[in-house]
């Protein structure tokens, strides 16, 4: 038989249906292997191995006496330690939670534990989302599995690696600027970041509200589309969740692109695009013009615009966000105090790290009087023009190709002394957020030292269905998954 | 070019709730500097009469019904407080 760890989620369903393999049979291969590989990869702020097991068993007796139970039962996750989990801790990588129990469970995990899907633990991240390596965690450093010398992505670098690693097999992260798709893209894995508003925010520790979103990150695109079926939906809990009839994303796994309008947008391919990465993604347009896609090159002038508005808005949503942790009801507090004053200044400057820090302040510079106008004004009216320029060119286009990123995966110190230079890794990936669109990330190649480099597929609002399509297609009719495997490089 | 002064970055965190240490304070300058350098390309846009966009979704107003869903388990919140006493938060006198 197949190593349990090598199968996809639908694949293990498939098995657990024909009951060719146990549920416990599942979580034991993957505990096997994180007590095997996360010394490697230090891809998990909290294992509960244990836990996890036990729920299992209980799962397989449950099944044993022949009760019905739903597909997705005894099947592990991982999940982003932004995401809260009750009873076990929430720590956001940072040392200001690094003992925050929260009272409730997200509405994620809500799902997740409605299915009786069982979670292996909380993975690491940047400290507060905050970050494009997971090198700004208070914990941790967790390593890429195709080269344990450089970065995973992030942040949600530890959901990436993990999945990569084959320590869960599928993950949550979320994604303020790129957070699912880049690290997918560093890690050769399958990341896709909803449209604003499909899923519930309920319970993701705030970055960006106007920008996070929750998604999966997986093995392939119809694991992708399964963990979306579980997690999308109305959530009276966040406003900012839509009321949408409920979609079936496995019905877009159709592996067909005949007709379909794709288009790419030359600014994307410029430069600062690595050539590597540029060669790897015209392959993937030629093998769309083969399998009968039409293909367009079109001018879409928006990627520094919204950068540059994105590092102005998240950061301004931060420090308005992160105004919560000041020492009282939970959260690190100082030991050097003598006034209420003292316990906010304190707990605040030593509970942050430096990248958290930095951004509060530049968030808190262009909210200030004086500076509004001129930063904070102008980025909301750049979000009109991306919105702009986006819908027209999806009256145009089903999807839009670009890079993920620019580069392949860093090394690890190799940027996380520059700020600015970190941000600039963004720029594929913030101008989806920016708009409020989905964009998925899948692999279509490596690069000459092997490493992972991914293409990314924009579409309109609430058109998850169309990336799927066009992703699933490609993946078909490629082999990476088959040819390229993680080696854990030392 | 924008150019931050000390006295501003120290204004910035006192509204921030900060301490910065002296060789914070210069780090944090330059840092600031470089990104709102870069930040200033929004500027170049021509954003000529477009409005503000303040959120992702279609500008509406979401309502329900004003009513109260009591948490039962007081302890759950009041387990993550630095100081508590007799099921409140704990904090130093506040009026000298």
């Amino acid at each position: 038989m197949e190593n349990i760890i090598d199968l996809t989620v639908h694949e293990l369903i498939e098995k657990l249906e024909k009951k060719e393999i146990k549920v416990t049979d599942i979580t034991k291969a993957y505990i096997d292997r994180i007590n095997e590989k996360e010394n490697d990869v230090q891809a998990f702020v909290t294992t509960t191995c244990e836990e996890a097991m036990k729920k299992s068993e209980e799962i397989q007796k449950k099944i044993d006496k022949g009760e019905k139970l739903g597909n997705f039962a005894g099947i592990p996750i991982g999940i982003k330690d932004n995401m809260c989990t009750k009873g076990v801790r929430t720590t956001c990588s940072s040392k200001m939670l690094e003992n925050f129990i929260s009272p409730y469970d997200a509405t994620v995990v809500e799902k997740l534990n409605n299915e009786e899907i069982i979670s292996l633990g909380k993975l690491n991240m940047d400290e507060f989302a905050m970050g494009a390596s997971t090198e700004y965690s208070y914990f941790k450093k967790t390593r890429n599995p195709w080269n344990l010398n450089t970065v995973p992505g992030g942040s949600s670098g530890g959901s990436a690696s993990a999945v990569a690693a084959k320590l869960v097999p599928w993950a949550l992260g979320s994604d303020t600027g790129g957070s699912i798709r880049q690290p997918a893209s560093f890690c050769g894995v399958v990341g896709l970041k909803p449209t604003y508003g499909l899923v519930s925010r309920y319970g993701l520790v705030a970055f960006a509200s106007s920008l996070d979103q929750i998604g999966p990150i997986t093995k392939n695109v119809q694991d992708s589309a399964i963990l979306l079926n579980i997690i999308a939906g109305h959530d009276e809990r966040d406003t900012t969740c839509e009321n949408r009839q409920k979609e079936d994303y496995t019905k877009a796994l159709i592996n067909d692109v005949k007709g379909m309008k794709i288009g790419v947008p030359k600014e994307y391919f410029g430069e600062g695009i690595n050539p590597e990465v540029k060669q790897k993604l015209e392959q993937a347009i030629e093998k769309y013009k083969e399998l009968g896609a039409e293909i367009e090159e079109f001018s879409l002038d928006i990627a520094e615009y919204a950068l540059a508005a994105y590092y102005i808005i998240a950061c301004a949503e931060a420090s308005s966000n992160l105004g919560r942790f000041d020492g009282i009801r939970y959260g690190y507090r100082t030991n050097k105090f003598n006034s209420l004053k003292d316990i906010y200044r304190n707990s605040r400057s030593e509970g942050f790290g430096d990248e958290v820090k930095r951004r509060i302040i530049l968030g808190t510079y262009v909210l200030s009087s004086g500076y509004y106008d001129a930063y904070y004004k102008k980025a909301q009216q750049v979000r009109t023009l991306v919105r702009k320029e986006f819908d027209k060119a999806f009256e145009k286009y089903d999807v839009l190709l670009t890079p993920t990123s620019p580069t392949v995966a860093f090394e690890i110190g190799t940027r996380s002394d520059n700020p600015l230079e970190m941000y600039l890794a963004d720029i594929c990936t913030v101008s989806v957020n920016i708009g409020g669109l989905p964009g998925i990330s899948v692999p279509c190649g490596v690069d000459s030292n092997g490493m992972p480099i991914g293409m990314q597929l924009i579409g309109n609002r609430f058109c998850e269905n169309k990336i799927i399509r066009v992703a699933y297609t490609y993946e078909q009719n490629t082999d990476f998954r088959e040819k390229y495997k993680p080696e854990f490089k030392k | 070019m924008s150019q931050v002064s000390k006295e501003e970055i120290l204004h910035i965190a006192k509204l921030a709730n900060l301490n910065l240490k002296d060789d914070e304070i210069e780090k944090y300058i330059d840092n600031l500097e470089d990104i709102l350098n870069f930040a200033n390309v929004v500027n170049n846009a021509n954003l000529e009469g477009l409005g503000e966009t303040i959120g992702a979704n279609e500008n509406q107003n979401v309502f329900r019904k004003d009513e109260i869903k009591e948490f039962k388990n007081r302890d759950l919140l009041l387990q993550n407080a630095p100081e508590q006493e007799r099921g409140m938060f704990k904090i130093p006198k506040v009026i000298q």
